[in-house]
């Protein structure tokens, strides 16, 4: 049962993260982007992460792809064809994305199949244990992590921030 | 397998009854609007519809039903049927979560059911949260697909407004789960249990008073309604996003938009307001010898608290102007958000300190 949710999960994150990049109209890009992501949440449950998996709904499908949504349609991008002739990159990204895949491949086929420890989740609390371990174990990353986004928070207000003589400059 | 089917068949029924209930509000409210709109500005609201109209409900639906289906021109096809779906399908699901009684067990052939909640997971808020910042894009989509100039700017300014707002909700809910120490709204229900003083809007030892009030204000900016409902200003964007919409599309949006009332009122009954736990401790009806029954109060007292919230926005709808687009933003992240935050940081000191004396 979890192998068949798991493959269920894993084949459409697959094909809707390749939808994105491979569509024309970029609003449907960003549909596909949001069923990703639900996706993504739904392997997060069968993990037993319910947080996570919440949070990642919230944060990325809420929030952020809301806006990204909100800036496709004000510029009005229907059909941009730049983007989709780029082969010379794609294949400059690809090829070594193919052989580190191919490596891994080879690498795990050698190595010998080794059973995953499933991970005690306390009972059904894993927000608690999400909060325990973020601010004992990871309080330092947590802090420089807090740290980086407050920098960049503030660089997009001073970018976006126009003196008053500026804005009156240019009319 | 039987019990997978009996269990199956259970979840199928509560959701059904649910389900049936919503809509039975749903139908109730968009009566009760016209009758509490029209007894506020000295008129008698709907009255040529069955006796004092009370069947008006009911022959609105059957005229959107028949009305014809019309596609703009140009309009994207796919996105301008998904969008109305889109709407109303987190609107409903967050209901799932929602305890509308005691937190009683009972055995249906052999399993143990919870008649009055659906499901108790255990990130029953955060769930509520996700699916709620997912109704944005019924509206986003809907008013981009049109094709339809007010549309997009009715669209836009619903998702500025649904993003800056969400993130108060968010907030203001902080305090809560700070003191409940849960996230699964059975749980921060019932602890609230045993009188008024014991509700998260009075509790020893941080009244979450101004988190109330911002969880109101923002509900009603969420929901689009009177006077944060710019997304659909009748003045300037003719219906806002759903302007070339008709027939049954148009009643899905409509629907959406009271359920989600609904919605907000439930959860505010239920973090804030004690949920189905009466302002006095203990139940009358146990009291009375009548232990079997003390759920009915449990229930009655629930259905009072948020018809008591969805009489409020008739209320706000009633008396006040629409905000100006600037003033909207400018309230909600220079008034709303700092109180918010300000009221997470008292909330934590304060049980950090009580519950070091304790």
């Amino acid at each position: 049962m979890d192998q068949l949710f798991f493959g269920y999960f894993a084949g459409v994150i697959a094909i809707t993260a390749l939808l994105v990049v491979a569509l024309r109209n970029p609003v449907y890009s960003a549909l596909s982007l949001l069923v990703m992501f639900f996706h993504v949440a739904g392997l997060y449950v069968t993990l037993h992460a319910e947080f996570l998996a919440a949070v990642q709904i919230i944060v990325y499908a809420g929030a952020i792809l809301v806006l990204y949504l909100f800036v496709v349609m004000l510029l009005n991008l229907h059909r941009d064809d730049r983007y989709h002739s780029q082969w010379r990159t794609v294949a400059f990204v690809c090829v070594p994305l193919f052989i580190e895949f191919m490596v891994l491949i080879g690498g795990s086929i050698a190595a010998a199949p080794q059973s995953v420890a499933p991970v005690e989740t306390g009972s059904g609390e894993n927000t608690l244990a999400i909060g325990e371990v973020l601010f004992s174990t990871y309080l330092f990353p947590f802090e420089v992590a807090s740290l980086i986004l407050l920098v960049a928070m503030i660089g997009a207000i001073i970018l976006a921030k126009r003196d008053v003589g500026d804005a009156r400059s240019e009319g | 397998m039987t019990e997978l089917g009996l269990r199956l068949a259970v979840s199928l029924a509560q959701i059904a009854a649910v389900m049936g209930i919503v809509m039975l509000t749903v139908m109730i409210l968009t009566l009760a609007e016209r009758k509490v709109l029209g007894w506020m500005q000295d008129r008698m609201g709907p009255m040529e519809v069955g006796p004092y109209g009370i069947l008006q409900p009911i022959a609105d639906g059957l005229k959107l039903f028949f009305k014809e289906d019309i596609v703009p021109a140009g309009a994207n096809k796919f996105l301008f049927t998904m969008a109305p779906i889109l709407a109303m399908v987190p609107a409903m699901i967050g209901f799932a979560v929602i305890p509308f009684g005691p937190d009683l067990t009972i055995d249906v052939f052999g399993i143990s059911v919870k008649p009055f909640v659906i499901s108790d997971i255990n990130i029953g808020i955060l769930y509520i949260l996700a699916f709620a910042s997912i109704g944005a894009y019924g509206i986003i989509l809907g008013g981009w697909a049109s094709n339809s100039k007010y549309s997009l700017l009715g669209g836009l300014r619903s998702a500025a407004q649904v993003i800056s707002y969400e993130l108060n909700v968010g907030l203001a809910i902080v305090g809560v789960l700070i003191m409940a120490g849960s996230l699964s709204l059975v749980k921060i229900t019932e602890a609230q249990a045993g009188g008024f003083w014991h509700w998260y809007v009075f509790a020893f030892p941080a009244p979450q008073i101004f988190a109330f009030v911002v969880y109101v204000i923002s509900a009603v900016a969420e929901t689009n309604r009177v006077p944060f409902d710019l997304p659909e200003a009748e003045s300037e964007l003719v219906a806002g996003f759903f302007t070339e919409y008709s027939g049954m599309r148009f009643a899905f949006f409509f629907i959406a938009e009271y359920a989600n009332m609904v919605l907000v009122s439930c959860v505010a009954a239920a973090m804030f307001l004690g949920g189905w736990n009466a302002p006095y401790p203990g139940t009358i009806l146990a009291q009375l010898g009548l232990e079997g029954f003390a759920w009915i109060e449990g229930v009655a007292w629930f259905t009072v608290k948020v018809y008591g919230f969805l009489f409020l926005f008739f209320w706000l709808r009633a008396t006040l102007p629409r905000l100006r687009y600037d003033q909207l933003m400018k309230f909600g992240w220079k008034v709303m958000l700092p109180i918010a935050l300000g009221n997470i940081v008292v909330t934590a000191i304060a049980m950090y300190i009580y519950n070091q004396f304790k």
